[in-house]
């Protein structure tokens, strides 16, 4: 291998890269505009539930529950209905999500002691946030439940006790559970993912579509040297757009950063090797533009968003899939850099995702090199 | 008119189905993706791995961990009286969740002080931690009821009847056992059939302007209209047989019911793939690399997705995300599939979405027209 051809082909790449000034907008662009959109716009803070109201009972005790309805954040009343017609429309149209329906003997039940039911009706077709909300409106009646019990048993004169139990939750590393610390730290290993094997797919394609393949074999370059020469500019590309997401997810967004600097780069570097080689094998088994990018798209986007366990976690897929997300590189950035975002864990902690990593990078590059030369007899 | 047509799709057919691969590309990973993610993409919370921490070890603390243990939703893990290992196996992630409770326990229960239950999550996914959070406390009020009644069983078994009590019916419509497969596997489907057609037709047009081959094109008769339709007929085609394929599998594979008819169904769809079509049109028509289009339709794809109420409700964005989203066509698309499928609605309640759609394809397709023309001159 000699140092001056790979400094060659990797000149080379970089005056492609900069002659076509839209793609440095996309280099620059892209990643501020996913973090932006992601760090927005994926957000599982269940909050304002538009809500109807059907109050048959229509008494003072009723209006209590709602008014309590009212006050919470988690709940819009959008409309006080007077028919279950109405409220069916409302629900099958979407107009309201959830909504309360108060039966025509609530006060009179609760005179007469006993349990009293309020019913909630709930479009569970996003079963999450349908739990969610069904949650909060648990704890709002239950809340409810208990002043209505201590006025009981301050009527007959009785001691009040408090509730017999309580649950202090601590919620550790994101306190306030806002969904945007976990999204962020994810959207950066999506990024990396992305736009690493995405531009790197198409650069070998390239030269076969357009026909430049044959006079880069002319040359005495070797494919290690056409690999590690072409791949060079963009692992600088990758690093910097890490570098900017980390920026914007710290101070844009004002996600903690626990971990150590040197760590979260070392680990992006080992991730950014498997990507981009993983970028260029792809390139150089489909020789075709579209078929590589297409292949790129299947192989690294949405695997990176599904079953990386940026949304949706693992460890609540099926068995079978489970098996599957260890062939996606993501999964084990994803947990490393959470990780070290907002725990702050030490990397010895996280060697067997780093392990991993490294397999793949290792794997990946023989295998390009070798289908490479194949491709070449 | 029609022979020229003619002639060009069957030059384009051929073009797109000679290569073995790209037709592998084109029908395989659909079904495949769709069989992956149909599984992978759930939200539900269940068998949480948790530890405990039991410093009372009484019959009151055991009988809470019981209930614990007991329920679906969590699964415990470790067993362990040194609170610094909890540290490091939330920190490596072994555990999500760790409930301790300390000494005295019992005692405050006895007394009838508020006896306390420390929750420690790992919150750095904050839904998650808030759903686990949320079985927790459903477990502890239920045995503080339970408790409760038990002590007014033994001092005064009238007034337990008479206590009045008011509590939630759940009435989870559309979606009874909350599954959160029903929600997201319409969700994958329409995902897909974007991804697959606006990559499709992104690279349709810029393939023959990179390859030089548009200006063989356009020196013969044919006119414009003949060529975009040319071009888009086949990919429609392509893109209708690859959404019955994704239809077939999330309803004969994952037995998402399909309860509303079939023909509001197929319209929704035909209206969304014209509207993917005139996206993919609109790219090609920008772009004079099919590195520049693969970035391009990627920049539409990231956004429309995130914004689309996919992954997370579009209620739980900010207001300006929300006005941005009625121009993503994937937004509506999801509405009908979901609401075909899970709420059986008709074209009678889903007619505004089914206008936006229509609407959209008319703009995006005409622009894409208007921009192709002048993009020959």
């Amino acid at each position: 291998m000699r140092f001056h051809r790979v400094k060659a082909v990797a000149w080379k790449e970089t005056v492609q890269i900069m002659r076509d000034s839209r793609s440095i907008a996309i280099v620059v662009i892209m990643p501020i505009v996913l973090m932006l959109a992601f760090g927005y716009g994926v957000s599982f803070d269940i909050k304002h539930v538009r809500t109807y109201i059907l109050d048959r009972d229509g008494t003072q005790q009723s209006q209590d529950l709602l008014k309590k309805l009212q006050a919470s954040e988690y709940f819009d009343i959008v409309r006080v209905v007077d028919n279950y017609k109405d409220l069916v429309h409302g629900i099958d149209s979407g107009d309201c999500v959830l909504a309360v329906v108060v039966s025509p003997d609530f006060t009179e039940q609760i005179r007469k002691g006993g349990t009293t039911s309020v019913q909630v009706i709930v479009d569970a077709t996003d079963a999450n946030s349908a739990n969610v909300a069904m949650n909060y409106m648990d704890a709002l009646v239950q809340g409810y439940s208990q002043n209505v019990q201590v006025r009981w048993i301050e009527r007959r004169g009785q001691r009040v006790r408090g509730s017999p139990i309580e649950v202090a939750a601590r919620t550790w590393f994101n306190e306030d559970l806002e969904s945007m610390a976990n999204i962020v730290p994810g959207v950066v290993a999506i990024v990396m993912a992305v736009v690493g094997t995405f531009l790197t797919s198409l650069t070998i394609a390239r030269e076969w579509e357009r026909g430049t393949m044959e006079q880069l074999i002319s040359t005495p370059v070797a494919p290690l040297e056409l690999m590690i020469g072409k791949l060079t500019p963009y692992l600088v590309v990758g690093v910097l757009d890490t570098a900017l997401c980390a920026a914007l997810g710290v101070w844009w967004f004002k996600v903690p950063f626990r971990g150590q600097l040197w760590m979260f780069f070392a680990s992006s570097v080992l991730f950014l090797l498997v990507v981009l080689s993983m970028g260029y094998l792809l390139s150089v088994v489909m020789k075709s533009q579209l078929a590589a990018s297409q292949a790129s798209m299947i192989a690294t986007f949405l695997p990176a968003f599904l079953l990386s366990g940026f949304i949706f976690p693992i460890d609540q897929m099926p068995k079978v899939i489970q098996v599957v997300t260890h062939l996606i590189p993501a999964r084990y950035f994803m947990s490393i850099i959470r990780a070290v975002f907002l725990k702050g864990t030490p990397l010895v902690l996280l060697w067997t995702d780093l392990l991993a990593l490294l397999v793949f990078a290792t794997v990946l590059v023989l295998v390009a090199t070798r289908a490479f030369r194949k491709q070449l007899v | 008119m029609w022979a020229r047509l003619r002639q060009m799709l069957i030059k384009e057919f051929i073009q797109v189905l000679r290569d073995k691969r790209t037709r592998f590309v084109l029908f395989g990973p659909p079904i495949i993706q769709m069989l992956i993610f149909g599984y992978a993409a759930t939200l539900e919370i269940k068998h949480v791995s948790t530890a405990i921490v039991d410093y009372d070890n009484t019959h009151e603390s055991r009988d809470f961990i019981a209930r614990l243990e007991g329920s679906p939703y969590f699964e415990i893990a470790v067993r362990t009286l040194d609170r610094n290992a909890i540290r490091r196996m939330i920190d490596r992630g072994d555990v999500v969740l760790a409930i301790q409770i300390n000494r005295g326990f019992a005692q405050d229960l006895q007394k009838g002080q508020t006896a306390s239950v420390q929750a420690i999550v790992d919150a750095s996914n904050s839904n998650t931690a808030l759903i686990a959070v949320g079985y927790v406390n459903q477990i502890a009020s239920r045995f503080a009821k339970e408790y409760q009644a038990e002590l007014l069983n033994r001092t005064s078994p009238a007034s337990l009847t008479q206590m009045p009590n008011i509590t939630v019916e759940r009435r989870p419509w559309f979606n009874p056992d909350m599954s959160s497969q029903w929600f997201f596997v319409p969700g994958v489907m329409g995902n897909l059939m974007l991804v697959i057609v606006l990559l499709l037709t992104a690279f349709a047009i810029v393939r023959e302007r990179e390859i030089g081959t548009l200006e063989q094109i356009m020196v013969t008769p044919i006119s414009q209209v003949e060529f975009v339709l040319g071009k888009t007929i086949p990919f429609f085609l392509i893109g209708l047989i690859d959404a019955v394929l994704i239809t077939a599998v999330g309803t004969l594979w994952f037995q998402v019911p399909l309860r509303g008819s079939l023909l509001v169904l197929a319209a929704g769809t035909v209206l969304f793939l014209l509207c993917c079509l005139g996206i993919g049109l609109l790219i090609s028509t920008m772009c004079s690399t099919q590195q520049q289009a693969m970035v391009s339709a990627f920049f539409f794809l990231m956004p429309a997705i995130i914004f689309s109420g996919f992954s997370s409700p579009i209620a739980s964005m900010p207001t300006w995300l929300q006005t941005i989203s009625y121009v993503d066509p994937l937004r509506y698309f999801l509405v009908i599939l979901r609401s075909v499928y899970l709420k059986g609605t008709g074209f009678d309640l889903l007619w505004p979405q089914m206008a936006a759609l229509a609407t959209l394809s008319l703009v995006i397709l005409g622009t894409a027209v208007l921009r192709f023309s002048k993009s020959l001159d």
